[in-house]
């Protein structure tokens, strides 16, 4: 086998031309090496290359770990980043390769759909930016092409001021989410619910945030009407981790829970 | 290819022939059998060494990637012979079972220590989510820590 170090992202991006497997912090990437699932040939590393662990206001590069997330991210993000996996993962692990693993419960793909993040990819050809509904396509599908590399996650501008994340497991720590959710609120009242582990890629329940979003101070049958709506409009599967009608009922209590945080 | 990187002090260079973990080369290839490979998934942290200063699962650093690095293992942290303060420590409280996770939680700890001299019980439990131990209940290995916090190591 043959692993490039680039120096710079265009390095990277040649090597990613010629066929390498991107490794970040390999939390991922070597759990299918170990296992035999997968055995790359041509390597291209990039938990050392400067440009893209930036992170430069709302543009946050795609070497940027949990650990670091966790220190200096947005609210709601720095709450789902103290969540991953254990010290050890979040040190090693990068919000790039969350993205582009793509797993239905990635902890960090609520946040970024609740406030309508963008993926910044680029190849040789050159560099597109698209939002996250364009990204994730199906479980562990992205649009991502062979020859490119997830450089960046833009946020908005404005941030809403109240956010607020949690997460159902079986454990405090190293536990993969069965329900995960992200829940923000603006001072017009606009009001977004993104869940992870409820469909096939993160989701938003549309019909909960507008109804919702309409309330500006909401009456405990306007939250109980909010949290029917969010088991309504989410899609879960029964898997050997949880089941459908469970997963339903969590993501609504969630959901209500975490807008009441978002109220006080 | 080779690796060459810098092992508790000195420089190293060791054969990689397929895309290994650093674990594996450690233990196979250069032969310090300190750091334990219980899971190779990054779930047990009986392979937690520190790369570059920061405390990560040797099993989930792909072998050719630590070209340059620093890498400190369980080896590392006590001078020929001795026991570490938290190794005494845990020596002491009697938290040490079967053994297999204590490399990785002396690691562990050891980095916790360096960070926060001073830690509660929650932030002691917190550095050691990691860190999976079938024998102690864990209640030792916290207590040991424990006895360690505020005090110079
Ligand atoms: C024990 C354990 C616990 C975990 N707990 C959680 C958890 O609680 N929540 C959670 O969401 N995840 C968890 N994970 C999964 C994993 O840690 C995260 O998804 C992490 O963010 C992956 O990042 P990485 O840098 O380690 O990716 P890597 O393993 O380096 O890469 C993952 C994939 O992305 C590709 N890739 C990496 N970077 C790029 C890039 N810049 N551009 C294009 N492709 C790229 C790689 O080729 C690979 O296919 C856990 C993993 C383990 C082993
Ligand atoms: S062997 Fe690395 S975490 Fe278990
Ligand atoms: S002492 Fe046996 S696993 Fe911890």
């Amino acid at each position: 086998m043959e692993i490039h170090h680039p120096r710079t992202l265009d390095d990277a991006l040649q090597a990613r031309a010629a066929g390498a497997t991107p490794l970040a912090g390999g939390t991922d990437l070597m759990v299918e090496v170990n296992f035999g699932h997968s055995r790359p040939e041509l390597v291209v590393a990039l938990r050392r290359l400067q440009e893209l662990a930036e992170w430069d206001g709302h543009r946050i590069g795609s070497a940027v770990t949990w650990r670091r997330i966790e220190r200096e991210g947005p609210k709601a993000l720095a709450e789902a980043a103290r969540t991953v996996g254990s010290p050890q993962i979040r040190n090693a692990g990068t919000i790039g390769g969350n993205l582009a693993t793509a797993s239905p419960a990635g902890d960090g793909h609520p946040f970024l759909a609740a406030v309508d993040a963008s993926i910044e990819m680029a190849s040789v050809g050159g560099s597109r930016t698209v939002p996250w509904e364009d990204f994730f396509t199906g479980v562990k599908e992205t649009s991502l092409r062979d020859d490119e590399l997830i450089t960046a996650v833009h946020l908005p501008e404005r941030l809403p001021p109240r956010q607020a994340f949690a997460k159902i497991g079986v454990r405090n720590a190293m536990v993969i989410a069965t329900v995960c959710c992200v829940v923000t609120r603006d001072e017009d009242g606009t009001t977004r619910a993104a869940f992870g582990s409820v469909g096939p890629t993160v989701l938003r329940a549309r019909a909960a945030e507008e109804m919702i979003s309409a309330e500006p101070r909401p009456s405990p049958a306007a939250l109980e009407r909010f949290q029917r709506l969010v088991e309504e409009g989410v899609s879960p599967i029964t898997d050997h981790r949880s089941t459908e009608r469970y997963r339903r009922h969590a993501a609504g209590v969630l959901a209500r829970r975490l807008l009441e945080r978002c109220l006080r | 290819m080779m690796v060459s990187f810098t092992l508790n002090g000195s420089a190293v260079t060791a054969r990689v022939r397929h895309p290994l973990s650093l674990l594996d080369i450690l233990r196979d290839e250069i032969g310090l059998r300190g750091s334990k490979g219980a899971c190779h998934q990054g779930e047990c942290g009986s392979c937690s060494v520190m790369l570059d200063g920061e405390l990560v699962c040797s099993c989930l650093v792909m072998a050719a990637d630590a070209e340059g690095s620093e890498v400190v293992t369980v080896e590392g942290l006590s001078p020929a012979g001795d026991l570490s303060p938290v190794q005494e420590a845990m020596h002491r409280a009697g938290a040490v079972q079967c053994g297999f996770c204590t490399p990785g939680i002396v690691v562990a700890a050891a980095e916790l220590f360096e960070e926060n001299p001073r830690p509660t019980v929650a932030e002691i439990r917190d550095a050691l989510a990691g860190n999976i131990c079938r024998c102690t209940g864990y209640n030792a290995i916290v207590r040991a820590l424990e006895s360690l916090a505020g005090r110079s190591r």
